[in-house]
């Protein structure tokens, strides 16, 4: 490795980066410094440790509503994503058909579009088919509009596939069925993996296109908007401080996996 | 000497002068010493090769004259100038990489020009100096392809005139024919040695190939583990190696264990006269040096003369390697012409002799 | 290898869903915007009234024009913190680029409401960053336009989309092959020379991609402007937003999300044109 290139001394350049870095945590820490703060989300400084606010959000039973709420419709997005990702990945990586670049640029088009305009398109579809808002169609959205992430992680993963394991299981008498459960889909294991992850996380997460499907039942992130509304309390930086706390554990999680599985293979 | 060194940058050098000084100079990765205490000096005009195994230290070297790295300890000097204070940029050295390093977002014309644009050159200057240094390396026609669409043999030459259009005091070069083919790679031994010999530039070298070393060095610095463990011409390093390892690394030899006494070394079945003082020491001996003597022949004056047993004959085309047994647990080889084909396979006892001059000793 | 009926069932599902619950969304999308509204009820009534108010009227384009400056300075401002903070993991880190680089990740995967609550709390009148600034005596009173205002909208932005930024950047820089960097000085070219004309031309591929995705996405972005933005920070988006709700034109919200999606799509088109002439591999 090149002394000139690593570790060169660039003292301005280090700063620079400790203060961006700064930038990205700073919101966070304040954020988690004024959830024990008694007398409120402002001011300078937090005086008065309490454990109060957290308290009164254990006892917050429409907060924990919103959190099943969003688990049950992540969780069923991942598992519908993933599916359908799945198979559309296959298809991409495998079949050849008319319209296939369409399908494709189309796959991805939630990826890159601003929420809303996806949200809205689905509030459209909505009300001509005649159904009612509620979870089901913000299940049915976050599903749909996921299927792109799953297609992305799981089309990498596929093009990373040993090409003759797949061919070499054929030629040892397995059907295609046989091979696609024994062979193709354990090597998929860290992109489905991956994949799910991160659809449940943007799911529990999403608001642009939950804003416009939502019915009477909240999902956590909808619930926590319903209140800003009304005022902010350290109760909300107490919600978010146990948000982030999950979020850092889930990357945890994914980081280990990520690290034995690779070492595994 | 060609316009091209003649109008080097730097100080004015004349052949034959010392161009740089390592002094006492080395390095270590954490608690790795990868080179320890090199001195050599570099000749201006000549062909230099440093040559060794992976992890001699070779290409450390050569990276501390380049200024990739810095030394731990020592000194580098060219031109009254301590070289190694310098950055890499401000260096009157030059490298063509192993692996080339020709900057892909840039034809081959651009490569060429872009020393002598970084240092502000004037355009029609450098119009002419790359259309001298493609013509030089026969990649003229080639001036506004993309790196990405040459062969390997195609982009080794544009790096050597990137490097070159510089008119660098010294070029370094990083093993630079390792990656290509065999027929290929001698093809371009051949054109180097010609175009160092037509430009002048002092030329270091890295490789491991002891050959290709041979082949186009004027000179040529063994180094083993880090240290400098001979420097001599080609011949010279052949014919009278310092030391065991040198011995061996460089062309095939036989080490013969041997204790002298009295004005003769012994070494098993062998005994032959020798200057140098009482005890034990080691010779080297090389194959080719070994005659196989025709049965009936009386020895010639002076020889050394002995019987051993063939017990393989290795075919090589225009040498035969023999093995051959002679006293207890002695076996030597043995390089000879190689016999016309209808001839017979060697077998059975046989004479040999060796003149007492070809066994050279050697530090172990 | 693989087998008709293989190939049909992994392809006949996508398609079909994609089909139904993608493409034929965003055709309604289309359709509406050719339709109209008359006395509360949308009438199915072909014409391009709704194009001609939104190109007529001078307040939509003053807002698409906001917008585009807004998401503009989001872009400019994640690439100044993102490039430099990618070219010091890459270059400058050592051994501890591992362990930045996930540090840069974690943010990502924390809430976009969460974050963009923190800001709320930081910058109002009560906030964090005025209470704090009263408090070392460096203002004696509030900073109003701190929060509900274009720029708590583009700080507010910056700091979701750097790390987003830095993604590609760090990808691209960490591909360049660092021979490359030693031939440029090797060449007689200084650290800021190598700079210039090796690095950021091979890194260009990867600040393409990151500018367009923090372009986009803040073009379109109604919960930043919803947040922290106020009166003055309304974004297009939020025109979307009003019309398919209390202003209830559901045509003309459609005209205008159609008018974002061209906009959007034709800025990809670009890129992508773009990256591929600017990859050298």
């Amino acid at each position: 490795m090149s002394a000139v290139s690593t570790t060169r001394r660039a003292p301005l350049l280090t700063v620079y980066a400790t203060a961006v870095f700064a930038f990205i945590y700073l919101p966070i820490v304040v954020l988690v410094a004024y959830s024990f703060n008694r007398d409120g989300v402002g001011g300078f400084p937090p005086r008065h440790f309490t454990w109060h606010w957290y308290q009164q959000l254990l006892g917050d039973a429409a907060i924990w509503d919103a959190v099943l709420n969003s688990l049950i419709v992540a969780a069923a997005s991942v598992a519908l994503a993933l599916t359908l990702g799945l198979l559309a990945a296959l298809a991409l990586d495998r079949a050849s058909f008319p319209g296939k670049a369409l399908f494709r640029r189309l796959v991805l088009l939630p990826l890159i579009l601003p929420g809303i305009i996806t949200g809205l398109s689905l509030l459209m579809f909505v009300v001509l088919v005649g159904a009612p808002l509620s979870l089901l169609t913000v299940f049915f959205g976050h599903g749909t509009a996921l299927i792109s992430v799953a297609t992305t992680e799981l089309f990498a993963g596929l093009q990373k596939l040993d090409r003759q394991q797949e061919e070499a299981s054929l030629d040892l008498g397995a059907t295609p069925w046989q091979t696609f459960w024994r062979v193709t889909l354990p090597n998929l294991k860290l992109s489905l993996i991956a994949a799910g992850l991160l659809i449940f996380t943007l799911s529990m997460d999403e608001i642009a296109v939950t804003f416009f499907l939502i019915g009477r039942d909240n999902t956590l992130p909808m619930e926590i908007w319903g209140r800003l509304r009304q005022g902010m309390t350290p109760e909300i930086n107490a919600i978010s401080t146990l948000i982030f706390a999950a979020s850092v554990a889930l990357i945890s999680i994914w980081y280990r996996l990520r690290a034995r599985t690779l070492r595994d293979a | 000497m060609s316009a091209l060194a003649a109008n080097s940058p730097g100080a004015p050098v004349h052949a034959g002068s010392t161009l740089l000084e390592v002094r006492a100079l080395a390095k270590q990765f954490g608690a790795a010493r990868v080179l320890k205490n090199i001195s050599l000096n570099i000749a201006a005009g000549e062909f230099l090769t440093l040559l060794g195994e992976s992890g001699s230290g070779k290409t450390t070297l050569l990276r501390l004259i380049a200024g990739f790295e810095t030394p731990t300890s020592g000194e580098i000097w060219m031109g009254g100038q301590r070289l190694d204070k310098l950055p890499a940029y401000r260096r009157p050295v030059n490298t063509v990489f192993q692996h080339y390093a020709l900057f892909p977002h840039l034809n081959v014309r651009e490569n060429v020009a872009y020393g002598l644009r970084v240092k502000g050159t004037a355009a029609d200057e450098i119009a002419g100096r790359v259309d001298e240094a493609l013509g030089m390396v026969k990649m003229h026609d080639f001036a506004g392809a993309r790196p990405a669409k040459l062969s390997g043999g195609q982009q080794q030459r544009v790096a050597l005139a990137r490097a070159l259009v510089n008119r660098p005091q010294l070029l370094l070069l990083d093993e630079p024919l390792s990656a290509l083919d065999a027929n290929l790679r001698k093809q371009m031994q051949s054109e180097l040695k010609s175009l160092q010999r037509e430009i002048g530039i002092t030329f270091l070298f890295v490789t491991h190939d002891q050959e290709e070393a041979m082949a186009l060095s004027d000179r040529i610095a063994l180094l083993r583990g880090g240290a400098l463990e001979q420097i001599a011409s080609p011949r010279e390093i052949y014919a009278r190696p310092a030391t065991a390892y040198a011995a061996q690394f460089i062309g095939q030899t036989n080490l013969l264990a041997a204790e002298v006494r009295d004005g003769f070394a012994v070494c098993g079945a062998l005994r032959w006269p020798t200057s140098e003082r009482d005890g034990a020491a080691a010779f080297s001996l090389r194959p080719e040096d070994i005659l196989l003597v025709d049965a009936g022949r009386p020895p010639v004056a002076g020889s050394v003369n002995f019987r051993g047993t063939i017990r393989q004959q290795l075919y090589g085309g225009a040498n035969e390697t023999l093995e051959v047994a002679c006293g207890e647990n002695q076996t030597l080889r043995v390089r000879i012409r190689a016999a016309p084909s209808a001839a017979p396979p060697l077998d059975g006892e046989h004479a040999f002799s060796f003149q007492p001059g070809d066994a050279v000793r050697v530090a172990t | 290898m693989y087998s008709r009926a293989y190939k049909t069932i992994v392809s006949v599902p996508p398609l079909l869903w994609v089909g139904t619950f993608l493409l034929l969304p965003y055709a309604l999308m289309l359709v509406h915007s050719f339709w109209l509204v008359r006395d509360g009820f949308i009438v199915q009534q072909w014409n391009l009234g709704n194009y001609a108010t939104l190109f007529g009227k001078p307040v939509y384009l003053e807002v698409l024009l906001r917008t585009v400056r807004i998401a503009g300075s989001v872009t400019l401002c994640s690439l100044l913190l993102g490039y430099p903070l990618a070219y010091y993991l890459s270059f400058h880190a050592g051994m501890r680029k591992e362990f930045l680089y996930q540090l840069v990740i974690v943010p990502l995967w924390v809430s976009y409401l969460v974050r963009g609550y923190a800001w709320k709390t930081i910058l109002g009148s009560d906030g964090v960053l005025n209470g704090f600034l009263q408090y070392a005596h460096i203002t004696h009173e509030p900073l109003g336009f701190l929060l509900y205002s274009p720029f708590a909208v583009v700080l507010m932005l910056t700091h979701i989309y750097t790390p987003f930024v830095f993604l590609p950047i760090y990808a691209a820089l960490e591909s360049i092959p660092r021979p490359l960097i030693e031939a440029s000085q090797d060449l007689g070219a200084t650290p800021g020379k190598t700079f210039f004309r090796i690095i950021v031309p091979l890194s260009m591929p990867g600040l393409l991609a990151g500018a367009t995705f923090a372009f986009v996405l803040s073009l379109g972005d109604f919960l930043a402007p919803l947040l922290v933005g106020g009166a003055s920070g309304t974004m297009i988006a939020n025109v979307v937003q009003s019309l398919f709700g209390a202003a209830y034109d559901w045509p003309l919200g459609a005209a205008v999300s159609v008018c974002i999606l061209l906009l959007t799509l034709s800025l990809l088109l670009a890129t992508e044109t773009l990256e591929k002439r600017w990859s050298f591999k």
